[in-house]
């Protein structure tokens, strides 16, 4: 029983999922509409379906796929960075539609080979053991490639952060430098215009 | 080889053999029931999850605010009963951990209805606890796990560590980019702007002075002749 949550009948609904490159992702949905008449939500609503967008942190699209009430997508991510799922219903009714919303359930993995079936099938101690070693193998594999990527975003932090640095310093000098060279333009153009006034 | 050195083990007590592995089963497996994550908010608006729980079930809600305005939000959760067990305005990061009283439908809200212009980026881990276990003794019964099993549960414990300790590390960098790239855009603006000011301000202080005089001398000219 996965997280739920409602939208609008023609909203898009998009989850951001910040991940290093050749990661897997799975998701399942199962989607259910509001019926005004029973106040409840139906089971399944025939036709209705959901489209699955996904997009690159260089916006690519990566994925954009028609799947019925109840879906699973996965993808495998071949850049690191923020990727978009968007999911929609293939909903044509008029927007006018009042009080009609959806109801998502939505669960998403990211970088697990769910192991769980191959657990239950193991026919001996010996193979279940494989298995969780297996699933802890690939544990430790995701863990080293969020490292990674994670010292690939400490260098766009670092490097932002010196950028702001010497950004303040280069202005604060241009600045005084104008700051000085105006106010001597200041004076000389003031003393030009009392000489010629005769004034001074 | 490997096979036959276990199944040698299994057979001495079958009972002790079948708990072990369903033991090892139980720990090795991935934790039980947990949904993370990242979501936009756009500005004045509300968004809410819900998750059916059983009675006595322990489970976690950790939040953060990942880039937007002030780098907060609201966020409330209500039980079954529509009873408000947590409360928090404007608040950048927390835990929730809470045990489970009711059965059924708990909804926990993020809301930046406070907020006119800027839409937030939030993170948020559901993590719904495991059960408490089917047999209570079950625990006292095993009285020895394989040295495998035994390393396969400290290295699955440690692991989750390592993520949970990595999610943590990997949204505060999140955020901290967030507010160094926003504070490199605003030097910039600021920046620009006030040299155009101060061009703007000192061409204009002269000439308005030259004007002043100007209408002066042109009275006090035609006054002279």
């Amino acid at each position: 029983l996965a997280l739920y949550f409602h939208i609008g009948e023609r909203e898009e609904k998009c989850i951001i999922e910040d991940i290093p490159s050749d990661t897997l992702v799975m998701g399942n949905y199962k989607v259910q509409r509001w019926d005004i008449h029973k106040q409840e939500f139906l089971e399944s609503a025939p036709g209705l379906g959901m489209f699955v967008t996904v997009t690159t942190p260089s916006d690519e699209v990566l994925l954009s796929k028609l799947y019925g009430p109840q879906g699973t997508f996965s993808f495998t991510s071949y850049i690191s960075g923020e990727h978009v799922i968007c999911l929609e219903s293939n909903s044509t009714r008029f927007v006018a539609l009042a009080g009609s919303k959806l109801r998502i359930h939505l669960d998403i993995r990211v970088g697990e080979h769910f192991m769980d079936e191959f657990v239950a099938q193991a026919k001996d101690q010996m193979s279940e053991v494989y298995f969780s070693l297996e699933h802890l193998m690939e544990q430790i594999h995701h863990i080293s490639k969020e490292q990674n990527y994670e010292r690939e975003r400490e260098e766009k932090f670092r490097k932002a952060s010196e950028e702001t640095n010497s950004n303040i310093l280069w202005w604060a000098v241009v600045q005084t430098l104008i700051l000085i060279s105006v106010g001597i333009w200041q004076i000389k153009s003031l003393r030009d215009f009392f000489i010629a006034k005769k004034l001074v | 080889g490997m096979g036959s050195g276990m199944g040698s083990g299994g057979r001495s007590g079958m009972g002790a053999a079948l708990r072990a592995l369903v033991l090892a089963g139980l720990l090795c497996a991935p934790r039980a029931g947990g949904t993370e994550l990242t979501f936009e908010l756009p500005d004045s608006d509300k968004q809410c999850f819900h998750q059916e729980l059983e009675r006595g079930l322990k489970f976690t809600l950790d939040y953060q605010v990942i880039s937007g305005g002030h780098y907060d939000v609201d966020c409330y959760m209500e039980d079954p009963n529509g009873k408000m067990i947590y409360k928090e305005t404007k608040k950048q990061y927390d835990s929730f951990p809470h045990r489970t009283e009711v059965k059924g439908v708990y909804t926990f809200c993020f809301s930046n209805e406070f907020s006119t212009f800027s839409h937030k980026t939030v993170y948020f881990d559901f993590q719904v606890g495991d059960e408490p276990p089917i047999l209570p003794d079950m625990s006292n019964r095993v009285t020895a796990l394989t040295q495998m099993e035994s390393a396969c549960v400290t290295i699955h414990e440690a692991l989750n560590t390592v993520i949970d300790s990595q999610t943590h590390y990997r949204l505060r960098e999140a955020q901290d980019r967030s507010r160094a790239e926003d504070l490199n855009g605003r030097v910039s603006y600021w920046s620009v702007g006030e040299t155009l000011i101060l061009f703007v301000v000192s061409i204009g202080q002269v000439l308005l002075l030259k004007s002043f005089f100007t209408e002066k001398r042109a009275g006090s000219g035609r006054a002279g002749t």
